[in-house]
Order: C-alpha cells, then structure tokens, then sequence
C-alpha cells in the first residue's frame, strides 16, 4: 500500500489551510446570528408597533361645558350627582332606555360617569398622536394643539383600560370596548376545541391502532396532511355551504325552539374552525400516538388487555401531552382566524354579548380589521389596544394548555 | 385442577409466514407441564417469532399468518372458535427488554388483573405475586412509588410478577435476562427453578450456560437454505449438550459454529 499520509498537508501547510476552516466557520456563525438578529428586530418591530399605537397623546374638546349641567367640578361628581344629572338631561324615552338595559340605581359611579361623558357632554376627540410622538415630541404637540384647538384638552392615554375590555362595542371610540369580541372569541375557541379534539383524537386512534396498513389509509394520510394546508377562506366557503345554509335549522336553534335566529351563529363559526383545525389535531394525535413505544402495547396485550383497552389504560395517557400540544396550535389557530369568519358571517357590529350556542356574534380580529379600516385616527388606536388584547389571550390560554401538558408529563 | 396431561401445549406442524415468506417452518415439539423448555439457535433463526406464536402476539404483525396447529389440551389455539384476548391470558409473557407500565409498582401488577375481572382481595394478590416474584422484600415500603425508579433487574421481576398475577399456565420468556448483568441474570434463573413448581415456562435465550444450567428439554433452531427456521432437535436439555442427535447442535452448543 501506497504511504497516503504524505498527501496530508503538515507544518505551515496545516495551519494555513485550518485558518481557512476556521474562517469559513466563522462567516457561517455570522450568517446564523444574523438570521436570529432578524427575526428579534421582526418581533419587537411588530409589538413595538402595536404599543406604539395603543398609547399615546389625545387632544377632545367637550361638545358642551360640563359646567352647563352642574356646578360641582367634575371629578367631585358621586354617584347620586350623576344620577340626577343624567335623569335631568336625558330625554325621558332614552334614559328608560338605559335604566331597561341595567336599573340605573344599580350602576357603578365610574359607570354613570362614562355615560355623562358620552350623552351630555359629548367627548370629541380632535387629534391623536402615536407613543413615540407622544414621548419625544411633547412640546411641538402642545404648542400645536393650544394654536389649532384652543379648546381642547390634552391628555396622554392607554386606550387599553378597563373598561376597555368591560365594555361592548360602541359607535364612539372613545367609549368602544372588546367585551362582545373577546366573548365571541372565547365561544369559537370552546366549540371549535370541543368539535376538534375528540374527533380528531378519535381518527388519529382509528388511523393508528386499527386502520390496516394499505393504500387506502395511504391515501386518507395523504389527504388530511393536505388539507392542514388549504387556505382557510377555502374552510370559510365550505362553513357558509355546509353549516350556515345547509344545517341552518340545527345551527340556527330553530330545531330547538329558538326562533329570532339565522345560520350565521357563534355555532357556526365555532365548527367551521373545528373542521379548519381537524387536520392539525390529527396529525399531532397520530404522532404523540406513534411516539408512544410499542413494548407498551405488548406488555399490555401479554397481560390479557383488548386492543381498546391498550388503548385507552395506556396509549392514550401517554400520548396526552402530545395532544394538547396539537390542542395549543389549535387554540392559536382559532383566535387569529379571520378569512373563515368574514364569510361564515359575523357581525361587525354588535353590542349584546353572545349567550348561547345560536347567538349572533363577532371575534376579536373581526373587530380590529373593522376598527383599522375606519378614518378616524382614534379607531387605530383602540385596534391596538384590541390586539393586545388579543396577544394577552393568545398567551393566556397557551399558558394554561402548556401548563396541563407538563402536568401529564410529570405524572408518567 | 385441569385434566393432568402431561404436556402443557404441543405443535403441528406449525408454520409462521410474513407475507409469501415462511419465517419458521413446520414445528413440532410438545412442551411437558412444569418443567423449562428452552429455545436455543442462532440470531434471525425464528426462536422470538416462535415463542411469540405460542400467545398469538404475532397477530398483531401485519401480514403474519400461521398455519399448522397449536394445541393446548387437545384445543388449538389457532383455531376460528378461540379468542387470542383468552390465549394471553392463559399464556403470561415476559419480554426481553423489561416493559413496566408508567405507574406504580402497585397497578403494574394490579392492572391485569382488574381488567381481566379479578374480583379477590388486590391487596393480597399483589403480595403474592411480588412474593412469587422474589420481589416483595425490596419493594414492600414503596408499592406507590413509579415502578421506572427501580433498577433493570427489579423491573424485569416486576414484569414476571405482573404476569404471574393473572395466574396463566404457561409463562413465556423471550430472552428476559439478556438486558441484564451477570447478578440480576442469576436472580431471574434462581426465580424460573421456583415458579417451574406451578408454572410451565417456555424460554428463547442467547445463552448457551443458561439453557444448560436451567432448562430441563431444550429445542434447537437453525434456519435452513430458503433462510426458514426450523427446529432441527428436540430432546431433554441433558441430551443436546452432551449428546446431541444432529451435528450441527453439537457445534452450536459447543461453540464451533454460529
């Protein structure tokens, strides 16, 4: 045999040749770090961006004194002031109205007060300025704001407040609020994960533990990995064909006697989501279920277990944590659908919260899409208090599934 | 108590296919109640697919069919009328690498148990069992504690007590001290020569002195030229290590071959 060991380079050879190593090592290192150092600026811009306009200078003129009304100073007003204001100064028709909707004995002073602002004094918002505006610029906006709008008072504020997140929608946007979306987010999540997770649970058992292997179920495989891709709107047409006209009577009520409804209900939507996330809950299903190693399954049968009861004493349990990572990426999904649920229908303003399966509804992205495309620069604001509304319950609720998941984890 | 014949279960011409492909080809032994048959040969020669053909684990092998007879007081196993969910539970398995269920010591043995409808006293059946298991000892302060805290060994006799608790007939062993050291592998032969007074057990082992030092019949498996395994002798272990039939057991079990 030939000596290979003189075709490797040695002395000043070697060294010269591992500098180029190392310096092709460290472009690499760069190009990766560079990469993160994208993808940080990415993130910060966005939530940067959504702070940025969530809070910031306002510049409102009062419609009408408050002094017109009453001689106390505004912020000395109790409860029993505003009463008698408001009782004094509404139409009798409109304060029937209020007193119908909540007994106005029963409300809360703050609660009086916001509908002093809006009914009698009437808040007009002249101006709004971003935080970085608002932080750096504080003088030019005040000089600006005593030359334009001498009658206007300024005010730096957090449109997330809340009553932000008390209150239902309202033409207004200083007195709009997110209750009615944030609960008609809360309802599509519940019923899209209680559609979605047993029955993908159930399919991804059924795919795993009993389908023979043949190309058949090859085919289905291929299919539901598929449809984890297909845009949602697809999911949106299918929902307004299949569950707002085709089962209207179910998913209406009216097959259970509740008559002041159509299609375009909470429901609806909620199951539209639930077959938008199907595939994704099985896919996980299927995996945390292969990840579960087969001298369970063994051991399990060697002691005389049916096939479901394999599955259920000891496939199942173990591959729980699994699961609720599938139910997390769908929980996400859900929440920060918005294509489906323009097409499923639903409401872009509405003002009673949904209470039941067959309610009409709105969603928290419904809203900010409502709330961004309007002019008035105050409406941008409160679309970023709304998002952050959003991320806040985006992480809530992740959290909490993170939580169950380490739980089940810990138990094994 | 069960008809007394001698043999525990014997087969017919039994024969394992994957497929088109014959894995173990027409095997005949007859395994005598209380008393370790073991299964010797060298690696890929069908011993494991063998002895998990005796509690029909191979069922759940796509593609695998048996055919032949596996008889088990003149019942075979195989046959339309016969429930493999029963056959397990009358033949108890240990396999090779130690498989406690993710819970306590005290459900791993009594989770079969409640399954299969016990309705006795658990406390005292788990008791027993780990008893029997030579377990119990080292385990009795600690039933509720995850059975994944014990050692290898530990949990290797754990899973024999698990299957000594459904109270089978026949205990099949598939290589279950290859995964452990010299001392843990001592504890489960001294174990097998205590459970052989109520149970027939049917081992497959790697190791020629463990077939030798506790086995009463040995089968020899080697496979054939179409690489289907077969067993080529049968007899009383004494036998194939002294005087075997065939000349190629004699150099396997004399280490001249595979």
């Amino acid at each position: 045999m030939k000596r290979q060991n003189d075709h490797f380079p040695t002395g000043d050879a070697f060294y010269s040749s591992l500098r180029k190593r190392y310096l092709t090592a460290s472009i690499w290192q760069t190009a990766f770090f560079s990469a993160l150092l994208i993808a940080i600026i990415g993130l910060t811009a966005l939530l940067y961006n959504v702070a940025d306009g969530a809070f910031g200078y306002v510049a409102y003129e009062y419609k009408k004194d408050p002094a017109t009304f009453t001689s106390i100073p505004v912020n000395e007003l109790t409860r029993d002031d505003l009463q008698a204001i408001l009782k004094e100064n509404l139409s009798s028709g409109a304060y029937k109205k209020l007193d119908n909707e909540q007994p106005m004995a029963e409300r809360s002073q703050s609660d009086l007060y916001t509908l002093f602002l809006e009914r009698l004094v009437q808040i007009d918002t002249q101006a709004t300025w971003s935080m970085t505006d608002s932080i750096f610029h504080g003088g030019e906006i005040r000089a600006e704001v005593a030359k334009k709008y001498p009658n206007a008072t300024l005010e730096f504020r957090s449109w997330l407040t809340p009553q932000f997140l008390t209150t239902p929608m309202s033409s207004k946007a200083e007195f709009a609020g997110v209750r009615t979306a944030v609960l008609g987010s809360l309802w599509l999540v519940g019923i899209a994960i209680m559609f979605a997770l047993p029955v993908g649970v159930g399919a991804a058992v059924y795919l795993q533990e009993y389908a023979p292997k043949n190309w058949l179920t090859s085919i289905i495989q291929t299919n539901i990995n598929n449809l984890a891709g297909v845009p949602s709107i697809v999911y949106g047409m299918l929902g307004l064909a299949v569950f707002v006209r085709t089962l209207e009577a179910l998913t209406s009520g009216a097959a259970f006697g509740v008559t002041d409804s159509n299609g375009r209900t909470v429901l609806s939507a909620g199951l539209t989501m639930g077959i938008l996330v199907l595939p994704l809950m099985i896919i996980n299903a299927q995996e945390a279920i292969k990840a579960v190693p087969d001298s369970l399954r063994q051991a399990a049968y060697g002691v005389g277990a049916t096939r479901l009861q394999t599955v259920w004493y000891h496939v199942l349990p173990n591959a729980l944590p699994g699961i609720l990572t599938g139910s997390i990426l769908a929980i996400s999904r859900t929440l920060g659908e918005t294509a489906p649920l323009i097409v499923v229908g639903a409401s872009t303003f509405i003002t009673v919260d949904p209470e039941s399966p067959f309610s009409k509804f709105t969603a928290l992205p419904i809203q900010i899409y409502n709330w961004t495309t309007r002019p008035q620069p105050e409406f941008h604001s409160i679309a970023a208090g709304a998002i952050i509304v959003l991320l806040a319950m985006l992480l809530t609720l992740n959290a909490t599934a993170i939580l169950l998941r380490n739980r089940f984890q810990r138990r094994l | 108590m069960l008809m007394e014949n001698t043999y525990a279960i014997e087969t017919k011409d039994l024969s394992i296919h994957y497929g088109g492909f014959t894995a173990v080809n027409e095997v005949n032994i007859k395994v005598e109640r209380r008393k370790i048959t073991a299964v010797i040969g060298p690696s890929g020669c069908g011993k494991s697919t063998l002895l998990r053909a005796f509690n029909r684990m191979n069922d759940f092998v796509p593609g695998c069919h048996v055919s032949g007879e596996l008889l088990m007081q003149g019942q075979n196993l195989y046959s339309r009328n016969v429930d493999p969910v029963e056959v397990r539970r009358r033949i108890g398995m240990v396999f090779q690498k130690p498989n406690p269920f993710p819970k306590s010591i005290y459900e791993n043995i009594a989770w079969g148990a409640r399954i299969n409808g016990f309705k006795g006293n658990m406390n005292e059946l788990v008791e027993q069992s780990l008893q029997s298991a030579a377990l119990w000892d080292e385990v009795k302060d600690k039933l509720q504690e995850s059975a994944y805290a014990l050692s290898g060994g530990q949990q290797q006799r754990l899973c024999i007590a698990r299957t000594i608790a459904i109270q089978p007939e026949i205990i099949l062993m598939d290589e279950p001290a290859s995964a452990l050291d010299p001392i843990s592998t001592l504890r489960i032969e001294e174990l097998m020569q205590e459970l052989k007074k109520n149970y027939t057990i049917l081992i497959v082992t790697h190791n020629m002195q463990q077939a030798a030092r506790a086995s009463d019949f040995t089968a020899m498996m080697m496979i054939d030229e179409n690489r289907s395994g077969g067993v080529i002798e049968f007899d009383e272990t004494k036998k194939i290590f002294t005087r075997p039939m065939d000349k190629r057991t004699e150099d396997y079990v004399t280490g001249r071959f595979g």
